[in-house]
C-alpha cells in the first residue's frame, strides 16, 4: 500500500547541502571579467602565432635565396673590337674549370642567349650582329675552397672583356629586406604582447576592486599580501594558459590548414606566385616550437602581470 | 597589554568621534565596552584591531607604538588578535566550515592539522549540520555564531565582539558569553562591545562606558 501523500510531504526536507569537492578558490572566480579577459588573450595570442609564422617563413625563404644566389657567380664576357668571342668564352670556361671549389661551368649557347633576351629583343636575332655580352654561368660546390677574388682577377687578366658577377648587391638586398621584415615581425609581437599586459592590469585592478571586501577579511585574518597576491594569480595564470592555448591552437590549425591547402594546390591560381616568392609554404617545426614556447609566455606573463597589479593594488590599499 | 594616551579620532573632517581617550586593557582581562548607539564603540574597536589610525594620541597594541608597524608586521600582529564584526563579514562564496578554518587557511596550514578543531567548534556553536551551507542560506543567528568561531578558532590573545548577541535569542546569547568567558579563562582578553543591558548583568566584569566620545570606567 503506498503512503499517503500527507506523510510524504511531512517528511523533514534535509537542508540543501553542497559536497565539499576540494578547497574552494578564495577568491570568488565570477567575479573576475574571466571569459571577456580570455577572449582578449586568445585573440593576441591568435595573432602573435600568425606573426611568428610570418617571421619564421620569411626568414626560411630568405637563407633559401642567399644559399641558392650564394653559389652561383657569373662570368661576363663583353664584346671588344678584334676579340673572338667564342675563343675568349672558351677561355673563361676552362679557366673557371679547373678552379678550386667550382662544380661546373658553362658559356650559354647563342640560342639559350638569345632566349634571354627574347623578352626585349624578340624571337630570332641575330646575336652574331649585335654587340651583345655573353655569360658564363659557375657553380660552386665547395664555396670554402672558392674565392671570387682571385677568379675575378684571373678573369680580368686572361679573358678579354671578361669580369666577374658574384650577385653580392643582390644577396644583401634580399638579406636587408628579410631583416627588415623579421624586425617588422617581431615589433608587431611586441606591442601585441604589450596591449595583451594592459588589458591583465586592467582587468586584475577591476577584479581587485570587485573583491574588496573579501581582501579585507583576509587582512584581518592575518593574510600576507604574499597569500592574497598568490590567491589571485592562480586564477590569472589558469585564464592566460586558457587563452594562450585557444589563440595557440587556433593559430597552428590555421597554419596547418593553409600550407595542406598550398601543398594539394599544384596548378590552382596563386599557388605558383606564393611558390616563387617564399619557395614553398612549409612552416617549419621551429616555427610550432616557438608558437608553443609563445603559449606558454603569455600564461606566464599574464600571471607575473596580475602578480604584480595585485601587489601594487595591495599596497594602496595598506 | 593595550595602551591608549590621549587618543581622539575624527572621520575625515567630521567632529571627534573620540576624545581624550586613556585606558589600559590588560591580558587575560575581560570587559564589556557599551554606550548607546552612535556613542564610537565600533569606532573604539577599529582602532583596537588596526583598521583606523587616530588623529591625536597614542596606542600601542602588544607594546609597540601603532604609528611604527610596518606593513610587513601587520599580518603578524593581526593574528594576535580575533574580530567579530557587527555585520559578521562571512565570505558569501565559502562554506560556513571554510570561513571558520579561514584564518588557519590563511596561515597556510595543512587542512588534516586542524580538520578537527574546526568541527569541534562548530558543533559547540550548533552550526555542527550547517558545515557545507553557504552564509546566504544562514540565519542571522547562525551567521553570528560563524562569526564568533572564526574569531576563536585560532585562541587568539587579544578578542574583540561587536555586539555578538544582536541577532540571538537569549538562552543562546547566554551560551555564546559562556563561549567567550572560557575562552577568557584559557587566558584570551576579551572586549565584548554591547549595548544589551541584560547580558551584562549575567557576568560580573569591567566596563567601559562610551557617552559623547569619552570614556568612563567601571572596574
Ligand atoms: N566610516 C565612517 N565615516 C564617517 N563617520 C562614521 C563612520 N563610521 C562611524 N561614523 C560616525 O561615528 C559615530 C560613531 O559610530 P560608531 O562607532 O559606529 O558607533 P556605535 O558602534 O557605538 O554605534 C557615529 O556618529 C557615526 O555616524
Ligand atoms: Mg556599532
Amino acid at each position: 500500500m503506498s503512503k499517503p501523500a500527507s506523510e510524504k510531504l511531512a517528511r523533514p526536507v534535509k537542508a540543501v547541502e553542497h559536497p565539499q569537492r576540494g578547497r574552494l578558490p578564495l577568491v570568488p572566480p565570477q567575479t573576475i571579467a574571466g571569459r571577456a579577459l580570455v577572449l582578449v588573450i586568445s585573440i593576441m595570442a591568435f595573432l602573435a602565432g600568425l606573426t611568428i609564422a610570418g617571421v619564421s617563413l620569411v626568414s626560411q625563404a630568405a637563407q633559401g635565396w642567399e644559399s641558392e644566389i650564394g653559389r652561383e657567380v657569373t662570368i661576363e664576357v663583353r664584346p671588344i673590337d678584334g676579340s673572338d668571342m667564342s675563343a675568349e668564352v672558351a677561355k673563361a670556361v676552362a679557366l673557371a674549370q679547373e678552379f678550386p671549389g667550382v662544380g661546373s661551368a658553362h658559356g650559354l649557347t647563342d640560342q639559350e642567349t638569345s632566349r634571354l633576351l627574347e623578352p626585349w629583343l624578340g624571337a630570332g636575332v641575330d646575336l652574331g650582329s649585335l654587340p651583345v655580352p655573353r655569360l658564363v654561368v659557375v657553380t660552386i660546390d665547395d664555396p670554402g675552397a672558392f674565392s671570387v677574388k682571385d677568379l675575378a682577377a684571373q678573369v680580368t687578366a686572361q679573358v678579354r672583356g671578361g669580369s666577374v658577377d658574384d650577385h653580392a648587391i643582390w644577396v644583401d638586398r634580399l638579406a636587408a629586406m628579410a631583416n627588415s621584415m623579421v624586425f617588422a615581425g617581431l615589433g608587431v609581437l611586441v606591442l601585441m604582447l604589450t596591449a595583451m599586459v594592459l588589458s591583465i592590469v586592467f582587468a586584475t585592478r577591476a577584479a581587485m576592486a570587485g573583491n574588496r571586501d573579501v581582501i579585507e577579511v583576509l587582512h584581518f585574518c592575518g593574510a600576507e599580501d604574499r597569500f592574497i597576491a598568490g590567491e589571485f594569480q592562480r586564477h590569472f595564470l589558469l585564464l592566460g594558459m586558457k587563452g594562450g592555448a585557444i589563440g595557440g591552437g587556433s593559430a597552428v590549425a590555421v597554419l596547418g590548414l593553409l600550407s595542406w591547402w598550398l601543398s594539394g594546390a599544384a596548378g590552382r591560381p596563386g599557388a605558383d606566385q606564393i611558390e616563387a616568392l617564399v619557395g614553398s609554404f612549409e612552416i617549419g617545426w621551429r616555427a610550432y616550437g616557438w608558437i608553443g614556447a609563445l603559449v606558454v609566455a603569455v600564461a606566464a606573463l599574464t600571471a607575473a602581470t596580475s602578480r604584480l597589479a595585485v601587489r601594487r593594488s595591495l599596497q594602496a590599499m595598506a | 597589554m593595550i595602551r591608549f594616551e590621549n587618543v581622539g579620532l575624527r572621520y575625515g573632517m567630521g567632529p571627534e568621534v573620540l576624545s581624550d581617550l586613556t585606558f589600559r586593557i590588560d591580558p587575560h582581562s575581560f570587559q564589556f565596552l557599551t554606550g548607546p548607539s552612535g556613542a564610537g564603540k565600533t569606532t573604539l574597536l577599529r582602532l583596537l584591531f588596526l583598521n583606523l589610525k587616530p588623529t591625536r594620541g597614542l596606542i600601542s597594541i602588544f607594546n609597540q607604538d601603532t604609528a611604527r608597524i610596518t606593513p610587513r608586521e601587520m599580518p603578524g600582529l593581526r593574528r594576535r588578535i580575533g574580530v567579530v564584526f557587527q555585520e559578521f563579514r562571512l565570505l558569501d562564496h565559502l562554506t560556513t566550515y571554510e570561513n571558520v578554518a579561514l584564518p588557519y587557511r590563511v596561515l597556510g596550514q595543512d587542512e588534516a592539522s586542524y580538520r578537527a578543531d574546526v568541527v569541534d567548534l562548530l558543533d559547540w556553536v550548533g552550526l555542527g549540520d550547517r558545515k557545507h551551507v553557504y552564509p546566504p542560506v544562514l540565519s542571522g543567528g547562525e551567521k553570528q555564531r560563524a562569526a564568533i568561531a572564526r574569531a576563536l578558532i585560532t585562541k587568539p590573545e587579544f578578542l574583540l565582539a561587536d555586539e555578538p548577541t544582536g541577532n540571538v535569542d537569549p538562552p543562546l546569547a547566554k551560551r555564546l558569553l559562556r563561549l567567550f568567558y572560557e575562552m577568557n579563562r584559557l587566558g584570551t582578553a576579551v572586549v565584548i562591545a554591547t549595548h544589551d543591558l541584560t547580558l551584562m548583568e549575567q557576568v560580573d566584569a569591567r566596563r567601559l562606558v562610551l557617552t559623547d566620545g569619552r570614556l568612563e570606567i567601571y572596574e
